[in-house]
């Protein structure tokens, strides 16, 4: 009876003991399973030659993809083509943000529901969103182009002419309220009675901002512009739709190259080469982000 | 004299901020308006040029969508036959996608995130880098180690395949969100149960879960989101029958004439959950992109 009483309460205390490793063990388990191991796959097939639809042997090339990849011009134009996009798209939600986030900040009635408004396109499917504006900057019926033609007179082929900037306006459009939100929750956490004396002292308006907003938001601001880097490096969906990488290749981003390479052209051992190189450089940002946003803690 | 100046001023200021707002916001709702409008215009209406900001409304095309033969279709709207003959299937599909893979993540992710938050196991920080790191991977990285798998498992094409790749894919986001939520709710309370002799099973369920309820919705809202508009894994892993709606819709890319009209319905059908939700997450909405990261006002 003792016994039995006793080894009752090891069991338990068993369980309990392992009780948190059991609760995560499933997460961690399918994070694993499904993230890693085929990560590790793809980095064992960039050593090699091969092409899925050929199929036949594997060839090992050893670093040869790498150095390929490396030593192409096409990929540095591709990366070009990236960075300019996510520096335009990015500085531009950063300015426009700002203006929202100034614009919010104060107080006014229906407050609530333009904030709604304006945060909508967040939500909403990047696929729709690309869709979207496809037929708004149409160039034979779409209703910007009528805007424009209505304003300059001229019919402007937005997708074809300037087909960077609609990706780059698309992206605006629909992560501008994103820093806006940042910003705001920057501007909201700068103390009162700090902006009350400061208005006192009768500050101008730059003055104010340098001084007293501007060590608040900082970190948050940093935080923002470091996530829709990260995100905006990784847009796939919404220029696919928009402009599929064209005309030509001017609007071709990384991503988009990275998907023709793997699934137009099937050349799989580069393609996972080339998603090594993206990788690394998205763990390094990541990593950064989480250091940063540890030090702002909010 | 002056104090009415001043006040004039005031006004002048209020109305400025108003217009301001106005137009902000008209720019932003602007292009969705705009869909929404050509949802209801015929084919010739949307292709009229200059376009047509006054008409005669149809319902024709809501009503396409799912009622019309292919041969139908094919004689009024030429090449958006494929998409409109089964558009309530990509609703289906997209619907089981969200409605399995939300319930997986969700169980196994608040499991773990509780874990995490209160009991701390070794590792925690790296385990926690490490989920999250899975999730800011560009997808199209994962994506091509993922084709081949799902290719040699038999998991693709199938809707049960998109369900597991998405309970994968929206983990990190409901372990992080779901600790950042436990992590604000005092211990206090579980500590004394735990004295008591509570079982820890009995804990979690009976007073930890009550008390983030409201997170576990907002979490709940985003997941929904997150797999309502994947696209790239949905396009590599599906054909026809299991397409969900994004890769439905982007199908259309490329032919020549689409009929914007019934494409717009079924854009403007995809898009509500999107809007519907919008309203319910405003208070979240910072904390949902950033993975509870920052908590926001």
């Amino acid at each position: 009876m003792t016994r039995q009483a006793t080894s009752r309460i090891r069991r338990r205390s068993l369980t309990e003991k392992y009780f948190p490793i059991i609760l995560i063990t499933p997460a961690v388990a399918i994070t694993l399973f499904l993230v890693i191991f085929p990560l590790i796959w793809a980095l064992g097939l960039s050593f090699y030659d091969y092409n899925v639809i050929r199929g036949g042997v594997m060839r090992f090339v050893g670093l040869d993809n790498y150095a390929r990849l490396l030593s192409s011009r096409t990929i540095w134009k591709r990366f070009v083509t990236t960075a300019e996009f996510v520096v335009s798209a990015v500085l531009l939600e950063f300015l426009i943000g700002f203006g929202l986030a100034f614009l919010f900040y104060q107080q006014f009635r229906g407050r609530r529901l333009a904030m709604a408004l304006v945060t909508m396109p967040m939500l909403i499917a990047p696929v729709a969103t690309g869709l979207f504006f496809r037929y708004i900057f149409d160039a034979t019926h779409g209703v910007v182009t009528y805007f424009l033609y209505l304003i300059t007179g001229k019919h402007i082929k937005l997708l074809s002419e300037h087909a960077m900037l609609s990706c780059v306006i698309v992206d605006v459009w629909q992560w501008s309220p994103f820093m806006m939100l940042f910003i705001l929750a920057g501007l909201e956490a700068v103390p009162r009675h700090l902006l009350e004396s400061a208005e006192i002292d009768r500050f101008s308006w730059f003055t104010k901002f340098r001084v007293v907003i501007w060590p608040t938001i900082r970190p948050l601001v940093m935080l923002a512009l470091l996530f829709r880097t990260m995100d905006a490096l990784r847009t796939f969906d919404t220029v696919y739709i928009l402009t599929e990488g064209g005309p030509g290749t001017r609007t071709e981003l990384i991503s988009l190259h990275l998907y023709r390479l793997a699934f137009s052209f099937f050349r799989t051992g580069e393609a996972c080469a080339l998603a090594f190189i993206l990788l690394v450089l998205v763990i390094l940002l990541t990593n950064l982000y989480l250091r940063m946003a540890r030090r702002v803690g909010v | 004299m002056s104090r009415a100046r001043r006040r004039g001023n005031r006004i002048a200021k209020r109305a400025l901020l108003y217009i301001a707002v106005v137009i902000v916001c008209i720019i932003y709702v602007f292009p969705i308006y705009w869909i929404f409008c050509t949802s209801f215009k015929t084919r010739a209406q949307a292709f009229n040029w200059p376009p047509l900001f006054i008409w005669n409304p149809t319902t024709r095309n809501y009503i396409d969508i799912f009622l019309k033969r292919q041969t139908e279709i094919e004689a009024i709207t030429g090449k958006v036959i494929e998409l409109a003959t089964g558009a309530e299937v990509f609703f289906y599909n997209s619907f089981m996608a969200v409605l399995g893979s939300i319930a997986l993540a969700i169980l196994i992710g608040t499991l773990a995130a509780y874990s995490f938050s209160r009991y701390r196991p070794k590792g925690t920080d790296t385990l926690m880098f490490f989920i999250l790191s899975t999730r800011m991977l560009p997808a199209i990285v994962v994506a091509i180690p993922m084709f081949f798998f799902y290719r040699k498992l038999g998991l693709y094409n199938t809707i049960p395949g998109l369900i597991l790749l998405y309970t994968m894919f929206n983990l990190p986001f409901a372990v992080w969100m779901m600790k950042s939520f436990f992590d604000e709710i005092p211990i206090d309370i579980e500590q004394a149960a735990m004295v008591d002799g509570s079982k820890p099973l009995k804990i979690f369920f009976k007073i930890a879960l009550p008390q983030v309820y409201v997170g576990l919705a907002a979490t709940l809202g985003f997941l929904v989101i997150n797999v309502w508009n994947e696209f790239l894994f949905a396009m590599l892993l599906t054909e026809k029958t299991t397409r969900t709606v994004p890769v439905a819709l982007a199908a259309t890319r490329g032919e020549v004439g689409i009929n914007w009209g019934l494409l717009a319905a079924i854009e403007v059908l995809y898009v509500i959950p999107a809007i519907v939700l919008i309203f319910l997450l405003q208070k979240y909405l910072l904390r949902g992109m950033t993975f509870g990261t920052v908590r926001g006002v």
